[in-house]
């Protein structure tokens, strides 16, 4: 058998977390999800909890900004910080 | 592996809509041109689409924190904005275009003013205009422009216009006529596949903003929201439409590795400036043009450099008041920024560098040709805000003309019908955006694109060497094949592959258009190492690109149309000594 195409997924430190006590996305609120210009964050399907599934961040605050229970934390991404 | 939902191109959900007008972006001028189109015509169905969120998208996601090109009545005039910048833009400007802004500007300051966008007044409850250009007065502080776009999205519910998110808009169909007719592109959630018919399509998709690479080497630590990725740049081209004067570049002065705007404009009312190392001021004014640049360059790379943002000798009350301002508009992780790196306003200066490449006609000039009506070179084509060639036109700009190509495409479609799509034109391009995502194995979008835009940086970086921008055409060609076996695992890595194809043709352009102008103009936006000099004989003309008959990437001159204001010669070269004589010596 020849050699066949092999990826390997690189591990990011998220700038985007999220305080999954406070985080409502259980209830229905995807605020987060819904402004993130870059569409980085989702709802767990396991914790229904809010969290950042891509590592894209512009650092650009919405997601934090408007959670209404202040539960989203965006740190500057590790390369720029 | 293929994404779970589908094995062929058969199982994609083909989604079919139809209505009179189309606005692609809901950033800045889109909203604006979708509520004028309305108001215009109520009876005409408008559909806002989103490669974001509407309440978010966008330059402005987070506000604004001034106008940067205000023509208020009692502060200056119409005729001397249009002569300030024509001259700031090296005389190659239409100034029937940019009049028409400042004619203008005025109102649109009064409708978002009733709308409840806040600016600063005076005690008399006079606008607070502050001079920041060379010549006029056109800056007006926005403290409390956090909100801008709750405003804007609180219209467009009030016009009932109808919004769809997440669509990423891939290309424009057009008819027999060659008249736009249609959008295609794709849900970056669900991967449906939408096919839009319209009677005229607003391309307002921002500034072409993941060209060049961040010197952090971070794939979006752009200046620009990187959502815009250049894709209208792309699509306008694809639909036949002529781009212009691509050759000058957007590079901005920043805050280094943060890549934001270090906001002189903010600062230097109050007492702030660019200096060097020894703390010196080495320009006389910080409006950002090309010849500003070149001095900043200058500056950054000689013996004096870096460049910083001075505000260190400032009281505290105006540094609490700067704070305030910048660390809650525009982009408010700014003050964390420095925190994390111990910088103190009071204590220290910002380290300042310079961004990265890109297209932007809202700071430069650099964008898809349009006239005074926000019409494109092609019909039922409109385009508004940092995309369309108008240029310095910055968010004011966007909003004027956002207005006029919602009132003009509202017009042009009261005449129109329907007309057929052209069924090849559909299936080709569903082929095209689908193929990553049922590639069984390949390249990941993200790797692609850092090779690509390093690319950018290493042959397309003024100073601009012509074999250097040959060699960045050949490698440019070699991405094309990388591009066709880029692997999206799901529909959101779709997005980031036909992103990729986006800043591929915006690289090919600006290295095309770059080459095409055989002299140095605009400053650093265009310093040809090997046509060191200005050349008025032979290039006192627009340069326009364009895709031609046979699917050719061409560059030719177009005439700059007279002048409506004429310049005496002690005004035309006012920009062109922007370096202090003391920081000379």
């Amino acid at each position: 058998m020849a050699q066949q195409q092999q990826s390997i997924f690189f591990r990011s430190n998220a700038p985007v977390t999220v305080d999954e006590e406070k985080c409502t996305a259980h209830k229905g609120c995807t605020v987060c999800v819904e402004v993130c210009p870059m569409d980085l964050l989702a709802i767990h399907p396991e914790t229904n909890k809010a969290f950042m599934q891509f590592d894209e961040c512009w650092y650009c605050m919405p997601c934090e900004t408007d959670c209404p229970t202040g539960a989203v934390k965006v740190e500057i991404p590790y390369l720029l910080r | 592996m293929v994404w779970e939902n589908f094995n062929s191109i058969d199982d994609v959900k083909h989604i079919e809509q139809e209505y009179d007008i189309v606005v692609v972006g809901g950033g800045t001028a889109g909203p604006m041109a979708a509520i004028k189109a309305k108001e215009k015509n109520p009876a005409l169905n408008i559909l806002l689409l989103d490669k974001a969120n509407v309440k978010r998208s966008g330059a402005i996601s987070m506000g604004m924190d001034g106008l940067n090109n205000a023509v208020i009545p009692g502060h200056a005039t119409p005729e001397q904005y249009t002569k300030e910048i024509t001259i700031a833009n090296d005389g190659i400007v239409n100034q029937a275009a940019v009049y028409a802004y400042a004619k203008n500007s005025f109102a649109t300051i009064e409708q978002l003013d009733r709308w409840g966008v806040k600016f600063e007044k005076d005690e008399t409850g006079d606008y607070a205009v502050k001079k920041v250009h060379h010549m006029g007065s056109y800056v007006l502080p926005m403290p409390e422009g956090h909100d801008i776009k709750k405003v804007l999205y609180r219209q467009l519910k009030r016009a009932k216009i109808s919004i769809t998110n997440r669509i990423v808009s891939t290309r424009l169909l057009t008819d027999d006529e060659g008249a736009v007719n249609g959008v295609l592109g794709f849900d970056c959630r669900t991967a449906d596949f939408h096919v839009i018919r319209a009677k005229a399509v607003i391309l307002c998709c921002g500034a072409a903003g993941r060209l060049g690479l961040p010197a952090s080497g971070y794939l979006m630590g752009t200046y620009e929201n990187p959502t815009n990725a250049g894709d209208g740049y792309a699509m306008a081209y694809h639909a036949g439409a002529e781009l212009a004067n691509l050759e000058c570049f957007q590079i901005n002065p920043l805050i280094k590795d943060y890549n934001g705007p270090a906001c002189a404009y903010v600062t230097g009312p109050l007492g702030g400036y660019t200096a060097n190392n020894k703390g010196e001021r080495f320009i006389e004014c910080d409006y950002w043009s090309g010849q500003m640049m070149w001095e900043f360059y200058q500056e950054l790379e000689g013996g004096n450099g870096p460049v910083f943002l001075k505000l260190d000798h400032l009281a505290e009350e105006t540094i609490q008041n700067i704070e305030t301002i910048l660390h809650s508009n525009e982009r408010p992780s700014r003050g964390q920024f420095h925190a994390n790196r111990g910088t103190d306003y009071r204590e220290k200066m910002v380290e300042m560098h310079i961004s990265e490449i890109g297209f932007c006609s809202g700071h430069s000039a650099s964008g898809v040709w349009v006239n005074e009506h926000a019409e494109t070179s092609v019909k039922g084509l409109y385009s508004a805000g940092d995309m369309a060639a108008v240029p310095h036109n910055y968010m004011l700009g966007a909003f004027t003309y956002g207005w006029f190509a919602g009132v003009n495409a509202a017009d042009y479609v009261a005449e129109r019908v329907h007309s057929d799509l052209n069924a090849e034109q559909v299936a080709n391009e569903k082929q095209r955006v689908y193929a990553p995502l049922l590639r069984e194995q390949g390249l990941p979008p993200a790797q692609v694109e850092y090779k690509l835009r390093r690319f950018v940086n290493d042959y397309l970086q003024p100073p601009k060497v012509t074999k250097k921008m040959e060699i960045g055409l050949e490698r440019f060609a070699m991405i094309e094949q990388d591009i066709e076996q880029i692997k999206a695992n799901n529909p959101h890595e779709l997005m980031r592959a036909m992103e990729v194809s986006v800043i591929r043709d915006c690289a090919e352009m600006a290295a095309r258009a770059s080459l095409f102008r055989k002299e140095s103009r605009w400053g650093l936006y265009h310093y040809r190492v090997d046509y060191p000099k200005r050349n008025d004989n032979e290039w006192f003309y627009h340069c326009h690109l364009k895709k031609d008959a046979h699917g050719n990437m061409v560059s030719f001159k177009r005439a700059v149309e007279p002048y409506l204001i004429h310049l005496n010669a002690q005004e035309e070269i006012a920009y062109q000594g922007l370096r202090l004589k003391v920081a000379n010596s």
